[in-house]
């Protein structure tokens, strides 16, 4: 979906520029919520105020709900036909190796330290071995980041001595 | 925000792990952002068109108030390390969330209905094991792993071929 707001905003339309685009592109994937959703908000709301966002809001989800609405209500005739039932167990098939790709991809871009693997390894036998709810890990994650944040400022004053 | 969404639905025992699973398959292959696909259709089949609208609003409202309140206080501070440190901090856990996701939807989808991950730690033998297991859809993961990697097909494309894979194995007796 990004590509085709990037296109039509940017390239299109030239509402707005393509640095702004990158900016609010790296705010919405690095904040909770769907990426979509938030780059439509903050574009809505850049070009319009709150009036905007709100229908930047309506603009993106409307479409989608309509569809998802059809197609739940017919899911209910055929999600017991066998073909059907085929289908998806290929599709979600395909699903796991599509995460497994975008994991592959986000460690390669993202993960540059040697501590990092080990969070997401207790983060991952949490997440498993004690069923904690997820948001309880973002916040250790928060945690990580204001501890990786302190010792980088402890390495800083050492060196200035 | 899957895992939020299975671990609050299949825990409260409002849908089964395989009919969560089908739901995402679904919300994949149909436009528009995932997580919001799945919360209507989930809200769509426990409470009809007002439990759609009201799942819809529900997954919408909290992240759009809090990515407002972000960006205004970001604009402002955007350059302050604090905050490229947290956000640095954040990556590792939504890595984890991710792969606890693959774990997920890999358990439902390559085991038999009714096997949970506690199953799997008590088999003891490789007999079990493969009564258990659909080798099938192993293969179907292996094959798009090594079709993303080495090509430029683009992801919705594999998703599809996959479903026709599915339905031609499935006419063969396979699937």
């Amino acid at each position: 979906m990004i590509p085709l707001i990037e296109r039509e905003l940017v390239d299109n339309k030239k509402w707005i520029s393509q640095d702004e685009m990158v900016d609010i592109l790296s705010i919405s994937q690095a904040f909770p919520g769907a990426v979509a959703v938030n780059t439509a908000v903050l574009i809505g709301r850049k070009l319009g105020g709150y009036t905007g966002a709100f229908f930047a809001l309506i603009g993106v989800i409307l479409p989608s709900f309509l569809i998802i609405l059809i197609v739940a209500r017919l899911f209910i005739y055929i999600s017991n036909n066998s073909i059907v039932i085929a289908a998806l167990k290929a599709v979600s098939s395909a699903i796991v190796a599509l995460l497994i790709y975008a994991v592959v991809r986000m460690w390669k871009a993202g993960i540059k330290d040697k501590i990092s693997p080990i969070i997401t390894l207790v983060a991952l036998l949490l997440l498993l071995g004690a069923r904690i709810h997820p948001i309880y890990v973002v916040i250790m994650g928060i945690l990580f980041g204001l501890i990786y944040h302190g010792l980088r400022i402890l390495k800083i004053r050492k060196k200035q001595k | 925000m899957i895992p939020l969404i299975e671990r609050e639905i299949v825990t409260r025992g409002w849908l089964t792990g395989q009919e969560f699973v089908n739901i995402i398959s679904i919300s994949e292959m149909t436009p528009g952002p995932i997580a919001i696909n799945t919360a209507t259709f989930i809200g769509y089949r426990i409470g009809g068109i007002p439990g759609a609208m009201l799942a819809t609003v529900g997954v919408v409202l909290p992240s759009l108030i809090l990515i407002l309140g972000i960006y205004i206080f970001l604009s402002k501070y955007q350059q302050r390390q604090i905050i490229k440190d947290t956000i640095y901090g954040i990556r590792p856990i939504v890595l984890a969330l991710i792969i606890h996701a693959v774990i997920l939807v890999a358990v439902n989808t390559y085991f038999k209905e009714g096997t949970g991950i506690r199953d799997l730690l008590n088999i003891s033998t490789g007999s079990d094991f493969l009564e258990i297991i659909n080798p099938v859809t192993i293969a179907i993961t292996v094959v798009s792993l090594i079709v993303l990697f080495l090509t430029k097909i683009h992801p919705i494309l594999v998703i599809l071929a996959a479903g026709a894979i599915g339905v031609i194995l499935h006419f063969i007796g396979v699937l």
